[in-house]
């Protein structure tokens, strides 16, 4: 993937309209026009494919779901009717009411639930990504820039990390804990989840430092630093935000997953994995308390992983 | 060849000492103490943890600890399960065997059915059929594989009643068809998608041009040609998949109670047996670090340009 992403080395447009971190990282050399850079082309690219209008609309939903869930719903999650609506069934017609999705078994509206759980499960994948991607992106930019002993301790210790099958080394350390906050999880994540992006940005990095403009920098007595930041990272991050793009839609599933086993969030913690979890008991006789927050979780990750091809195919050259 | 697999197998080692003893670490160094959670709830007397905790060698420093517990794992002794005083090689015999079982119908359903579905829709890419097997693999990689094993159980045992909900003792193969599939399911996608994608990108290379232009049948361009070109990147997903497959046994093994691996190392965690748990984990580390030599060496087979001296 790296060696397919060498234009970035001509002209940079520094005006591209790219949000988020990839416009701070391109603000280098401003020439009016003439050949777009990747970041402006991709972004050209991704407008006008429906997959990623559909997943960036879909996640601004959830994304101010998460931010504000009483602009959806204005029950409580946690407040339980068990005499009025022992696992009540869904009120189809009763478009974004109290009862739409029913009750569980605890009486509680399963609407608010997973309007409410949407919180802890867009948390856990922003923040984990974004750790991964900045400790994954310094390890192998270390690693693959300053080669010899340095690469190989930086890529065994990362091998060390990836032969730990992941969500079991997950549940190894969050068992550890007796109070599991969002927080806990996200660290317990982060913690295993940095070593694709790190060889990634290693695989990068190496084809990278080789390039005549990071030759001239240093002819030109610039700093380490400043030949890391400023000529090596811009060139060498966009498959890096691939890879994290596509990784969003997996943390949120291991955050389902965790929390239904039990060892992620627990109650009084709302979140999909933990209704799923609680859903399992009722699985015969009332299947809805267990299938409307597994749809949930599965349009969001569902969501992400759009965002994240459609990012791949506007970013990677070789696919076109 | 010989002397490339020697240098793997060398570079192997710190890597499973190291594997081995960030687990280690993980298990024994976090809080959380198995001796006291024997007792449960109740109060004991400090003076008897402090002595159990002796004859278990626990009071020794952590690098003392790891030291043992390596040295022991070299002459084959895994430790023992505090609680049941049962050693965990016994348990990892009785356990091992049904994972792996279940892996490998996980894993050849993925390989089968994953690569037939990929070259059905790479041959075609961008028709109807490609299209219907990107929306189907994206729902597959969507859907949680929990949520799906619960699906599977609600409508093949429950509703159908095709299976049953639980596997026996026994985990006949049979028995594990439902867990396999549901197991191997996001494998699936992913390996389609990858075939896929390889296949389309295969169709258009030089040499398949050339071999139509000699004349070759359309049987052997396509299935010597083609997919042995096609399959290094698969394979180098596979390779890495076997040790994911049999760490994401947990979750399968969870819903459809069956008593492998998966299952007993979930309940060593929340009893906090720290030698079941390492002991497990080390295996599966192992079994991943096998696989993906087996892998590179497969690169040779593939593509003859790939040479190990």
């Amino acid at each position: 993937m790296p060696e397919t992403l060498k234009d970035t080395e001509t002209t940079k447009d520094g005006t591209a309209a790219v949000p988020g971190p990839t416009a701070a990282t391109m603000a280098a050399s401003t020439k009016p026009e003439k050949a777009r850079s990747l970041w402006s082309d991709a972004w050209h690219d991704l407008r006008r494919n429906p997959l990623f209008v559909a997943s960036a609309i879909l996640i601004t939903i959830l994304v101010v779901m998460a931010a504000f869930p009483q602009l959806f719903t204005g029950a409580d999650p946690r407040y339980a009717d068990l005499a009025n609506h022992y696992l009540q069934k869904p009120n189809w017609s009763h478009v974004f009411k109290e009862d739409w999705f029913g009750y569980d078994v605890q009486g509680r509206s399963i609407y608010a639930r997973v309007i409410h759980g949407a919180r802890n499960s867009i948390l856990v994948a922003l923040v984990v990504t974004a750790l991964v991607t900045v400790i994954g992106t310094a390890t192998g930019m270390i690693a693959g820039y300053f080669g010899g002993l340095i690469d190989t301790l930086l890529s065994r210790v990362t091998d060390i990390f990836f032969a730990v099958p992941f969500t079991l080394g997950a549940m190894v350390v969050l068992t550890s804990f007796e109070e599991r906050s969002v927080w806990v999880v996200i660290l317990a994540l982060a913690f295993l989840g940095w070593t694709q992006i790190a060889r990634v940005a290693r695989g990068s990095v190496l084809t990278i430092k080789q390039a005549d403009y990071v030759m001239a920098a240093k002819a030109l007595g610039a700093s380490t630093s400043r030949i890391l930041l400023r000529h090596i990272l811009p060139n060498a991050i966009a498959p890096v935000i691939v890879v994290a793009t596509i990784s969003l839609g997996g943390y949120i599933g291991s955050e389902a997953t965790l929390s239904f086993l039990g060892i992620g969030l627990a109650e009084p913690a709302v979140s999909w994995g933990v209704d799923i979890s609680s859903g399992q008991e009722q699985l015969r006789n009332a299947a809805f308390v267990l299938i409307i927050p597994s749809i949930m979780v599965s349009i969001t990750v569902l969501a992400f992983i759009m965002l994240g091809d459609a990012v791949r195919n506007a970013l990677d050259p070789k696919l076109r | 060849m010989g002397r490339y697999v020697a240098r793997r197998l060398l570079q192997m080692i710190p890597v499973f000492i190291g594997a081995t003893l960030l687990v280690f670490c993980m298990m024994y160094a976090l809080p959380g103490d198995p001796v006291r959670a024997l007792a449960g709830e109740q109060a004991v007397d400090p003076a008897q943890i402090a002595a159990m905790k002796k004859d278990l060698g626990l009071d020794l420093p952590l690098w003392h600890q790891y030291w043992n517990y390596l040295t022991g794992l070299l002459h084959g002794d895994f430790g023992t399960q505090i609680a049941s005083g049962q050693p965990v090689a016994d348990i990892i015999a009785d356990a091992f065997p049904i994972t792996a079982r279940l892996t490998f119908f996980a894993f050849a359903f993925t390989t089968v059915v994953g690569i037939s579905m990929g070259i059905f829709a790479g041959m075609k890419a961008d028709s109807a059929r490609d299209r219907v097997l990107l929306m189907v693999t994206l729902l597959l990689i969507s859907v949680p594989s929990f949520v799906l094993g619960f699906l599977g159980q609600y409508f093949f045992a429950f509703q159908l009643g095709w299976v049953q909900p639980n596997v026996s003792g026994e985990a006949n193969w049979n028995e594990l068809f439902l867990p396999a599939v549901v197991l191997g399911s996001l494998s699936l996608a992913y390996v389609a998608r990858l075939t896929r994608t390889s296949i389309a990108e295969n169709l258009r290379a030089d040499y398949m041009r050339t071999a139509t232009a000699k004349g070759l049948p359309r049987r052997r361009i396509i299935g010597v040609h083609l997919l042995r070109n096609s399959m290094i990147p698969v394979v180098t997903y596979l390779g890495t998949d076997i040790g994911a497959l049999m760490g994401g046994a947990v979750v399968t093994e969870g819903i459809f109670n069956v008593k492998g691996v998966g299952w007993s190392v979930f309940g060593a965690l929340k009893q906090r047996e720290g030698a079941t748990v390492v002991g497990i984990v080390t295996l599966i580390v192992v079994v991943y670090l096998v696989a993906s030599l087996l892998v590179d060496l497969l690169y040779a087979v593939l593509d003859p340009r790939i040479r190990y001296a």
